[in-house]
């Protein structure tokens, strides 16, 4: 692969909301080449009011490293002509957003198939934990692992 | 003995060691991260109760995942964590 399409999906990790409209503007203006563009955003859920907010904790470095080198697998799989994923952390209130992945290509399978396995594999790879606060004033978990993440991500192994 | 080494760690094994990151100096016989957890864990109970499920608990070497069967040679950080719960 060379530099420039290792840096075809751009990564960012930060506190501040993102604004997913305007990623997707920034990524498609002036081409003519895009025919595809799949948008992702994760939220908080308020899990039938029983959070006040999520706090995500990460590991800064390799939070950012893990998500290149999900990007970096991507660009070999699928023909992808630009992306973005951004990745927040610390405190998250319900309806706040939490991740957006964006891909562009020129037609859709591409985009959707290549979203998916960003997300799916960003789950399971990316040091990212979450922390629950109570409603109640409470000190909540930490959210546990999902086994049905695992299961996503491994059916994108190649035989 | 051996290198310095610093050791982070994150989420609930951060909170059960009671310290983000600290810098030891492991002896020389701790050759894989499994070696290391079991270090560790003899170092004092908040140790014993962060690794007290060993099989649960992820690694990384200078911020790649690795295996506990990995050698930790010549690693400058290794961080210790849950399984990841993040997008």
């Amino acid at each position: 692969m060379t530099g420039a399409d290792a840096h075809r999906i751009k990564v960012r990790i930060q506190h501040e909301d993102f604004d997913a409209a305007a990623e997707v503007a920034a990524l498609t203006k002036g081409r003519l080449d895009v025919g595809a563009v799949v948008t992702f955003t994760g939220l908080c859920r308020n899990e039938g009011a029983k959070l006040t907010a999520l706090e995500l904790e990460h590991y800064p470095g390799m939070a950012e490293d893990e998500i290149v080198r999900v990007a970096a697998e991507a660009q070999t799989r699928w023909p992808i002509l630009g992306g973005v994923a951004i990745h927040r952390y610390g405190k998250i209130a319900p309806g706040q957003n939490i991740v957006l992945v964006v891909i562009a290509s020129s037609h859709r399978a591409a985009a959707f198939e290549a979203a998916e396995f960003m997300m799916d594999f960003l789950k399971t790879r990316a040091p990212f934990w979450k922390k629950e606060h109570l409603t109640d004033g409470g000190e909540g978990d930490w959210v546990e692992a999902r086994d049905a993440d695992d299961h996503a991500a491994d059916r994108w192994r190649k035989a | 003995m051996g290198p310095e080494l610093k050791l982070s760690y994150f989420a609930w094994v951060r909170e059960r060691v009671g310290k983000s990151d600290e810098t030891l100096t492991p002896p020389a016989e701790v050759r894989t991260v499994a070696d290391l957890i079991a270090w560790l864990s003899a170092r004092g109970e908040e140790y014993a109760y962060a690794f007290d499920n060993p099989t649960v608990i992820r690694a990384a070497m200078d911020r790649k995942h690795v295996k506990q069967d990995s050698a930790i040679e010549g690693a400058r950080e290794i961080a210790f964590f849950p399984p990841m719960t993040g997008g």
